[in-house]
């Protein structure tokens, strides 16, 4: 176990996605110090790739800058010292297989655990697949988080057998991006998760404003923020950093009020 | 071997979202692939409306011009729709259609498998939305406009490098959104398990009925079978009833581009690695961190930076071999064919028409080859006519 679980003993959990390196490996350093600091309790860095198929547009145009910015596995890995060197924050990785695969899984999952990252998130890794890395996470004591979507149903018991960090419970079908309504009945499918787990359970996809946000941590242990962040990014390049701490206080003050 | 791999090949690296869909497709395909009624219904379309079987051609003026093994061509070119792609789109959309489906969408390189889906979505009253990288709607208009015409929507798709590989990407976004009313009629040997099997499956008809035929026409089999490879349908169709017929030789023929030794090819075995992408571990033409390379070739439909998982297993395991084919050869190849035997094929199949350029000299005149003819060429004329510098309006 890592200590992302710490992040769940008290409050409702605020994770914040970036997709590192964007829009240059400086920026984004200061723009996760920042969300560090108006109070991110896990902090969760995408490695950008060519052909992120379970993003929206927000986010692969996010790793698009990221990889014309020159970044590059090594240098997110660069980053992500950085940050520890400043914070104790828990860090997840988000990243396609591939990435991970080129590196070689043994290598990359020990490699997370030499730099103090806590917990890795595969999106295309499904739990048919996962036999491939699980191993060498339980080993290095590095999460693999599972995601569970609104279709997974007769899958939960399968999915959050091993759980550990916290559960990625995706609001919505589709892909990544911010929406105006989520329609899941996601209480009936949190009460059916925690039948089988008491792994913490993060709510993600679509979250954009503090009543949303506010709204979805009901039932929830903590809430995932990814497009809307990254939208500002988007909006105001190097500049962002005091725009993304104003929202994200935003957000923080919703989840404790 | 697990179904759905091919040695360590294959897998359903997808998102959780789609899980559970791929599942009950596995299940709904097992359930109607032995189901007497649905084969009929099958067949009937096959024969009637897809005019199969295909003819196996003995091509006696390229046989007499090369001077070795007799060449015959598996004419998929006259297929309804031009390509083998209506062999796959015919059973997928019928079983869409058992499973309750409204809707269909596809990718398409060429647009010959757009061209295939809305023919098969229009017949059996489907909606059809097909994504099409906006760099292949620009060179194959031609086929831009006949999905329009057949009722389809063709969808631009601008992310990446506008081709093949972002119209996959495009697909499978929109699949995970609309899944419940929706199937993703994939149109190669790719994608995650249960795809590679079932288009496997439905192409397979090319070398069950060219065996056949070679069969009674020469009375042995064949020396080679010899097709194109993007993500590998009409090849894997044709390779696979010759898989336990050990000294037949099968060989596939990538898009080698302007060269192997050049960054702008699509040759995934010549140039690639194993990697993991587009639900599938197979071979992919990548950078050292894992990033998918854009790729390139004079050909739509083989401009793709992947191969289907059982081609990297037939590859990996020696029992089927893959050459890269450049521009030019390939080209040279397509005004070859139409010069000694009157037939324009498509600059795809063209691909495997220069390797048996090359390679049939060499094997005696007592024995034979069957090139598959992937497609006809109407939709490549103007793209070469350019290549050789004229310009048709």
């Amino acid at each position: 176990m890592s200590n992302i679980q710490t992040a769940f003993n008290n409050n409702k959990a605020f994770i914040g996605f970036v997709t590192g390196g964007d829009p240059s490996l400086e920026s984004s350093f200061e723009i996760i110090l920042k969300m560090i600091e108006k109070g991110v309790d896990i902090i969760e860095i995408g490695i950008p790739f060519s052909d992120p198929v379970a993003e929206g547009p927000i986010i692969q145009k996010a790793d698009l800058r990221a990889l014309n910015a020159g970044i590059t596995l090594t240098k997110i890995f660069e980053l992500t010292q950085k940050v520890r060197q400043v914070s104790n924050v828990p860090i997840v990785y988000l990243t396609y297989y591939n990435p991970v695969f080129c590196y070689g899984s043994q290598q990359f999952i020990e490699k997370c655990k030499e730099i103090h990252v806590d917990g890795i998130i595969i999106p295309d890794l499904p739990a048919e697949e996962r036999d491939e890395i699980l191993p060498y996470c339980k080993n290095a004591g590095v999460d693999l988080l599972c995601l569970v979507a609104p279709t997974s149903f007769d899958r939960i018991p399968k999915i959050v057998k091993d759980a550990t960090g916290y559960i990625y419970l995706v609001s919505s079908m589709g892909v990544t991006g911010v929406r105006i309504y989520i329609k899941t009945n996601l209480k009936k499918l949190i009460d059916e998760v925690r039948l089988h787990t008491n792994t913490p359970i993060a709510v993600g996809f679509g979250i954009n404003t503090p009543e949303q946000a506010k709204a979805l941590s009901q039932d929830a242990d903590g809430i995932i923020i990814g497009s809307a962040i990254v939208s500002l990014i988007e909006q105001f390049g190097e500049y962002s950093p005091a725009h993304i701490g104003e929202y994200v206080a935003s957000i923080k003050s919703a989840l404790n009020s | 071997m697990k179904p759905g791999r091919y040695g360590v090949f294959g897998g359903q690296y997808i998102p959780e979202t789609l899980m559970s869909e791929l599942i009950r497709l596995e299940s709904a395909y097992n359930m109607y692939k032995r189901d007497r009624a649905f084969n009929l219904e099958l067949n009937a379309l096959l024969k009637n409306y897809a005019n199969r079987p295909s003819l196996l051609y003995y091509a006696e003026k390229i046989t007499k011009d090369l001077g070795g093994a007799r060449v015959y061509l598996k004419r998929e070119d006259l297929n309804h729709t031009g390509s083998h792609k209506i062999n796959n789109v015919l059973g997928q959309a019928l079983l869409a259609k058992k499973m309750g489906k409204k809707r269909i969408i596809a990718e398409t390189g060429a647009g010959q498998h757009g061209v295939a889906a809305a023919t098969a979505a229009t017949l059996l009253d489907l909606k059809c939305d097909v994504f099409m990288g906006e760099e292949d709607i620009k060179r194959q208009s031609l086929n831009v406009y006949r999905m329009e015409l057949l009722g389809a929507r063709v969808i631009p798709v601008n992310s990446g490098t506008g081709t093949l590989k972002d119209a996959v990407n495009e697909t499978m976004r929109d699949w995970s959104l609309s899944v419940e009313d929706t199937h993703y009629l994939l149109g190669s040997v790719m994608g995650p398990h249960p795809f590679p099997m079932i288009v496997r499956d439905f192409q397979s008809i090319i070398g069950r009925e060219a065996r056949s035929q070679i069969l009674k026409s020469e009375g042995k089999l064949p020396h080679a079978v010899i097709a194109c490879v993007g993500g590998g349908s009409n090849a894997m169709g044709a390779f696979y009833r010759f898989i336990n017929d050990k000294s037949v030789k099968l060989i596939g023929c990538e898009a080698a581009g302007k060269g192997i030794d050049t960054t702008e090819n699509a040759a995934t075995i010549a140039t690639g690695r194993i990697g993991v992408f587009h639900g599938m571990k197979s071979y992919f033409c990548q950078d050292e961190d894992g990033q998918i390379k854009p790729v390139y070739s004079i050909s739509a439909g083989l401009d793709y930076p992947g191969i289907g998982p059982e081609h990297s297993y037939l590859y990996a395991t020696g029992r089927a071999q893959y050459y890269p084919i450049t521009d030019e050869e390939a080209v040279c190849a397509f005004e070859y064919m139409a010069r000694q035997e009157g037939i324009i094929c498509a600059i795809e199949s063209a691909h495997a028409m220069a390797f048996a350029m090359k390679y049939v000299p060499s094997v005696p005149r007592d024995q034979s080859v069957i090139i598959c003819i992937s497609g006809r060429g109407d939709k490549d004329v103007s793209s070469i006519a350019s290549y050789r510098g004229r310009i048709l309006i």
